[in-house]
């Protein structure tokens, strides 16, 4: 149990270390909160623009996307808030040979790649997303239950978990080309399809392809299925929970021989 | 250093070189861009192919809606087909005339000082970075080339030819001046840098309105009609939609004239506020580091 403490300890710093160092900079703290709401906007704007034209994306009506849009951003506001900034600083880490610091601590090393930077403005994005998620739901005429509920923060934290092992896995590959930040940008756009009713999706390569092997179509599908209380079977959230697994194995089996490979920069 | 020193020093001609020299001067400038920017070309490469991948997502959407209509069916004078090609030629437009790391290296240049060795040689900053813009979109256009055209490959039932022979000159036309407000847009947006103390926020709301209003994520003629025509009158749409429109046949007779002179007008409105931005930012500036 002393581990757990202590890492516990160890995180509570750099969220204070974190947090001090973002108050530096207080107006573009508060830019950036605009700049991550300006873009769910033009989400929910693009989604606006096409029930224009229609009631129904494959079997999904509007407040039901508005919903699966809602826990997209939610699930991506938080692993923005976690990782996104560390794990996209990978690359530079390597680069610059300023990693050799952090393989020296006594401390996991992954652990501490992951967490370092700990983004509190993107709290606020979250619960924009997580209002959205209630604002549908009303239009829905929902109430899941608390049963439910449970079962959404468990999805939750397993599509907050495929997005980082993902994350993880391709920012590993700047140990072999130094210059990366193409792999953000690429994860960018893996991103963007999640928002989207997976059975919009024709069945074959496409929609295989980001279900088993890179899920997107089931981190933010899942939850939002779920509190629509419209999951065709129990195979869906254990299929999302499987995949996390999966994703965070390989993440970890990758990061090993990525680090046998690990030639410094600097020494 | 005083502004008005700069904006001379920066305008004077070489005096040792023949006239001739302004042009190879800025020759140089793209040669060297181009081979700085082959440096990047298996980051484009990565780029282009991952770009792909919502692209396909937007069709396989569009596809789910046009499946629950009777065949054939038009969604604001779009067919389905009409609509895929809609959006792959707004993919080649934009490997063609998007900014890619222009505006990210021009705030560096400010933050850096580096920006004080174009106030001594006589060398325009904003004629140093078209060049490295226009060097850039070469690479980046022959790199994307090969994800793209896989792409349109699989799609080339929907590629379809310009309405009008007169596609063919008008687009060039146009494309021509989308790279150049996209690039003077970039451009006036990262020398924000002078000011502020990090530019990536403004980059990124003017990029959230351009993705909107450029017609990046739907063609602009599906908004209601008022909206249709109220956007028409801002710069963003002659970056993808005017052009793709002209190149589909969608914008003819008087809007087409129209559209062509807004976004003549455009381009030099946008020319002449960077212009009046970078030297208005030239009092400003502090050059760190210099």
């Amino acid at each position: 149990m002393s581990l757990l403490t202590r890492y516990a300890g160890i995180y509570a710093a750099l969220i204070r270390y974190s947090l001090i160092h973002e108050m530096q900079f207080k107006v573009n703290f508060l830019l950036w909160i605009v700049v991550e709401a300006l873009w769910f906007g033009l989400q929910l704007a693009f989604m606006t623009v096409l029930y224009g034209h229609t009631d129904q994306i494959a079997g999904w009506s509007r407040w039901e996307v508005v919903l699966l849009v809602g826990c997209n951003q939610f699930i991506q506001q938080l692993f923005h808030m976690l990782f996104v900034t560390n794990l996209s600083n990978l690359s530079e880490l390597i680069r610059k040979g300023t990693l050799d610091l952090l393989l020296l601590q006594p401390v996991n090393t992954r652990f501490l790649i992951s967490v370092k930077k700990f983004e509190i403005g993107n709290i606020a994005n979250a619960l924009m997303g997580l209002a959205v998620v209630f604002y549908a739901l009303a239009q829905l005429g929902r109430t899941p239950s608390p049963a439910q509920w449970l079962g959404f923060v468990v999805v939750c934290v397993a599509g907050l978990s495929v997005h980082y092992s993902l994350m993880f896995l391709l920012a590993c590959i700047s140990f072999w080309t130094v210059r990366a930040q193409g792999i953000v940008w690429g994860y960018y756009n893996l991103f963007n399809i999640a928002r989207l009713p997976a059975e919009a999706f024709p069945r074959g390569a496409y929609r295989a392809v980001f279900t088993w092997v890179l899920p997107m179509l089931l981190v933010s599908n899942v939850p939002a299925k779920l509190l629509a209380q419209r999951l065709a079977s129990p195979w869906e959230w254990a299929a999302l929970l499987l995949m996390a697994a999966a994703c965070f194995v390989a993440s970890e089996l990758f990061w090993r021989f990525s680090l046998r490979h690990y030639t410094s920069a600097s020494a | 250093m005083t502004p008005s020193s700069a904006n001379s020093v920066s305008t004077d001609p070489l005096p040792a070189h023949p006239p001739a020299g302004l042009w190879s001067k800025y020759a140089h400038v793209l040669s060297m861009g181009v081979q700085n920017t082959l440096v990047y070309r298996a980051n484009f490469l990565f780029r282009a192919a991952f770009g792909l991948v919502p692209l396909m997502a937007t069709l396989f959407l569009w596809q789910a809606i046009y499946a629950d209509k009777p065949a054939g069916v038009a969604i604001g004078a779009y067919t389905l087909a009409q609509m895929v090609s809609y959006y792959l030629l707004v993919t080649v437009v934009d490997a063609v005339t998007a900014v890619a790391e222009d505006d990210w290296q021009i705030a560096a240049d400010i933050k850096d000082g580096a920006v004080s060795q174009f106030l001594l040689k006589p060398l325009d900053y904003l004629a140093y970075r078209l060049c490295l813009y226009l060097s850039g979109r070469l690479i980046y256009t022959s790199v994307a080339l090969i994800p793209v055209a896989f792409f349109l490959f699989f799609q080339r039932e929907f590629l379809v030819g310009p309405a009008s022979s007169w596609g063919w000159v008008l687009m060039p036309v146009s494309v021509l001046m989308a790279a150049l407000l996209q690039f003077l847009i970039a451009y006036t947006v990262a020398l924000l840098s002078f000011w502020v103390l990090d530019v990536s926020t403004f980059i990124f709301i003017q990029f959230a309105f351009e993705f909107l209003a450029s017609g990046h994520l739907f063609p602009l003629d599906i908004l209601p009609d008022s909206l249709h025509r109220l956007l028409l009158w801002t710069p963003y749409p002659y970056l993808l939609y005017f052009p793709v429109g002209v190149y589909l046949g969608r914008i003819q007779g008087a809007d087409l004239w129209q559209g062509f002179v807004l976004q003549g007008v455009w381009v030099v409105a946008a020319f002449l506020i960077a212009r009046f931005v970078w030297s208005r930012g030239l009092r400003k500036y502090t050059a760190v580091g210099g």
